[in-house]
């Protein structure tokens, strides 16, 4: 346990603007924090839940993503953090901050019961024992309607900021600090936090992965409660916005759009789910806005993920990155595709497509 | 002693629901590999294609059912061609796409019908009166029914050179193509035995019940929780599963007062249960390289 925080937890390195693609990121950040200057109330409500859905479907990558394990009930984790986070609110009295916190915590001990199972099992066996437990809580939370409110759910919520305006800026920092924390330590190419690559080790191949020294069930728990912690914070938080925490916290699409968002965006790159969320979230909600709309937006929705799955199986992300990022064949650096020459060795790039050219002219 | 029957009665009229449902589930995972959610939105789409022909068109019933259950098998044939034969090797994949057409089943009924409870007519009236219980003709058709497909499915795989191709495959895929066996033929034919017993299913119990666009919910936890319980692939242990977890509904349902919300609960538990301690279900087939 010491050997994993001193290899894990050394520091942070910042290496953001090298390549296209974490460029583009940066300028969608710039973009989205000048949303309210042009947005009304309505379409900056929107924005607002789209940041808190970001930290789910990216923390449902995580797991579905970097550790292969398939989780059809992420809900549970959001339902239990909403829940405890009322209750601490309305029944104690504690303050938003300290209610969220312990939102996520319950939460993160919900990861942990869903790992006993969990660890035992994989591929489909593990799809349906994830999924059974939002609906066993569905039902708990169905046995006690003097505590939890039964249908109604439990409202009364305190507010987490005044203006929409603030809850906006909270929620964007917030979404960044948490989806930054999340992709670093997932991210396969950092030096200090090794858990990226050993949990794509695991995942390509578990027996190889403990072959080689790696204890993958202390990853599977760690990456069970890292993901559990921040589906519980989003559900604590959407409990605070919408102020009230009710049975729909647990329900079956709640489980299931976390992986439409991600399967949208590009598997396993959680930037993927959180750009995922930021193009689905915002149209669905748009289609409210019409009568026709209202009614077919899940057809929509499922229209979107049968066609994206079917022509980019990897998702949005990794097909746009695929094509505006060429590897140097030498030195493996990452330059953007209208570049002749590598940005660092100086090797020609596109070499391929000039041994083409020259056959051509010969024949 | 009235309790019993009604409780018997009750008991396997959802049985022979249930049972026929979660064969054809069972048998489409244990050939093709594919866990179809979209089962249940099948059953789901029979029942309100029956109450379409009948109510709206005014059809007569047995050509409407006929009617309903071969477009739920030219529907089922489709997507399997469309969808699902391009994907099959991904499991996550193929979760998510049948979701997804259940869900969009649900929504084209919920924009055509909107969320109101329809009946369908029975196929026989009147009720029989036994010890001072009134059990409807109804109930005792689905029993014989959902017993006579059943039979009828167990003969087909077990004696016929059709039966004997389908369980080939699922054995073994390779080895079966090599021995002669069109593989897609077959995926395709039990594709369409699985849609075809979701359809006898909605046909014969759906009579007893109202139908709303939200019903392939719960029958779906249910036939899950069956299908694990008795092994995964197995037609006989997805028999028996189905058997002990409507018994297990119609006792919550009857005796516990809240009971409607703890359908899905029960199933789910004893599934969880299963999967821990006896994984393999109670005669199933266990699958080497999903377990650890």
């Amino acid at each position: 346990m010491y050997k994993f925080f001193l290899n894990n937890f050394y520091f942070f390195k910042l290496n953001i603007l090298e390549v296209p693609w974490r460029m583009v990121i940066f300028i969608c950040i710039i973009l989205l924090a000048f949303i309210p200057l042009i947005a009304n109330d309505y379409i900056l409500r929107i924005f607002t839940f789209a940041c808190l859905f970001a930290i789910y479907a990216a923390s449902w990558d995580i797991l579905g993503g970097y550790m292969g394990q398939l989780n059809m009930g992420h809900a549970a984790f959001f339902g239990v953090g909403a829940y405890i986070t009322a209750l601490c609110n309305v029944n104690l009295g504690l303050i938003p901050f300290i209610s969220v916190l312990l939102g996520s915590l319950f939460a993160v001990a919900t990861g942990l019961i869903v790992c006993l199972p969990a660890l035992r099992l994989r591929g489909f066996y593990l799809a349906l024992v994830t999924l059974a437990f939002p609906i066993v809580l569905n039902g708990v939370v169905m046995i006690f309607p003097n505590l939890t409110g039964g249908e109604m759910g439990i409202s009364g919520l305190s507010r987490f900021a005044d203006t929409p305006i603030d809850n906006f800026y909270l929620l964007f920092t917030i979404m960044l600090i948490s989806v930054f924390t999340m992709w670093k330590f997932t991210d396969v190419q950092s030096r200090f936090i090794r858990t990226g690559v050993i949990m794509r080790a695991i995942r390509e191949d578990e027996i190889t992965a403990r072959t080689s020294g790696i204890n993958t069930t202390l990853y599977k728990v760690f990456a069970f409660a890292m993901s559990a912690f921040f589906a519980g914070l989003s559900g604590a938080i959407y409990a605070h916005m919408i102020r009230v925490a009710g049975p729909s916290s647990l329900s079956l699409t709640l489980s299931f759009n976390p992986i439409v968002w991600s399967i949208f965006g590009g598997i396993s790159t959680i930037y993927g789910p959180v750009i995922g969320v930021f193009i689905i979230y915002p149209l669905i909600e748009l289609l409210r806005l019409h009568a026709i709309g209202e009614q077919i937006r899940i057809l929509i929705q499922a229209l979107i993920l049968i066609i994206v799955l079917l022509f980019m199986p990897m998702g949005l992300t990794t097909w746009i990155r695929d094509n505006i990022e060429v590897t140097c064949l030498r030195c493996k650096a990452i330059n953007i595709f209208i570049k002749k020459s590598c940005r660092i060795c100086g090797a020609n790039l596109h070499l391929e497509k000039q041994e083409v050219r020259y056959h051509r002219t010969i024949s | 002693m009235s309790l019993i029957i009604l409780l018997v009665v009750n008991w396997l009229a959802t049985a022979g629901c249930y049972t026929l449902l979660a064969t054809g589930f069972s048998l489409l995972f244990g050939v093709a590999r594919v866990a179809n959610f979209a089962h249940t939105a099948l059953y789901m789409l029979t029942g309100f294609l029956i109450y379409t022909f009948t109510s709206i068109l005014g059809y007569g019933l047995i050509l409407s059912v006929l009617l309903a259950i071969s477009s739920v098998i030219i529907v089922a044939i489709s997507y399997y061609i469309l969808v699902l034969n391009r994907i099959k090797e991904q499991p996550l994949a193929v979760m998510m796409v049948t979701f997804a057409l259940a869900l969009l089943i649900q929504d084209i009924l919920l924009y055509i019908f909107h969320a109101s409870l329809r009946g369908i007519e029975p196929f026989v009236q009147g009720y029989l009166e036994i010890s001072g219980v009134r059990v409807s003709y109804q109930h005792i058709f689905t029993i014989i029914v959902s017993g006579v497909i059943l039979f009828g499915l167990i003969a087909l795989l077990a004696k016929t050179k059709l039966g004997k191709a389908i369980r080939a495959v699922a054995q073994d895929t390779e080895m079966a193509t090599v021995m002669g066996i069109n593989v897609g033929h077959i995926l395709l034919i039990t594709t369409s035995i699985s849609a075809m017993l979701a359809g006898i299913a909605a046909a014969v119990i759906l009579p007893l019940f109202s139908i709303e666009p939200y019903m392939w919910l719960n029958p779906l936890t249910i036939i899950i929780g069956a299908v694990v319980l008795g092994g995964l692939g197995s037609i006989k242990g997805s028999i028996f599963g189905a058997l002990i977890l409507s018994f297990a509904e119609v006792l919550v349902v009857t005796f516990i007062p809240e009971g409607g919300f703890l359908r899905g609960v029960a199933s789910m538990l004893a599934m969880v249960a299963v999967l821990i301690f006896k994984p393999e279900g109670l005669f199933g087939v266990i699958f080497e390289e999903e377990r650890l």
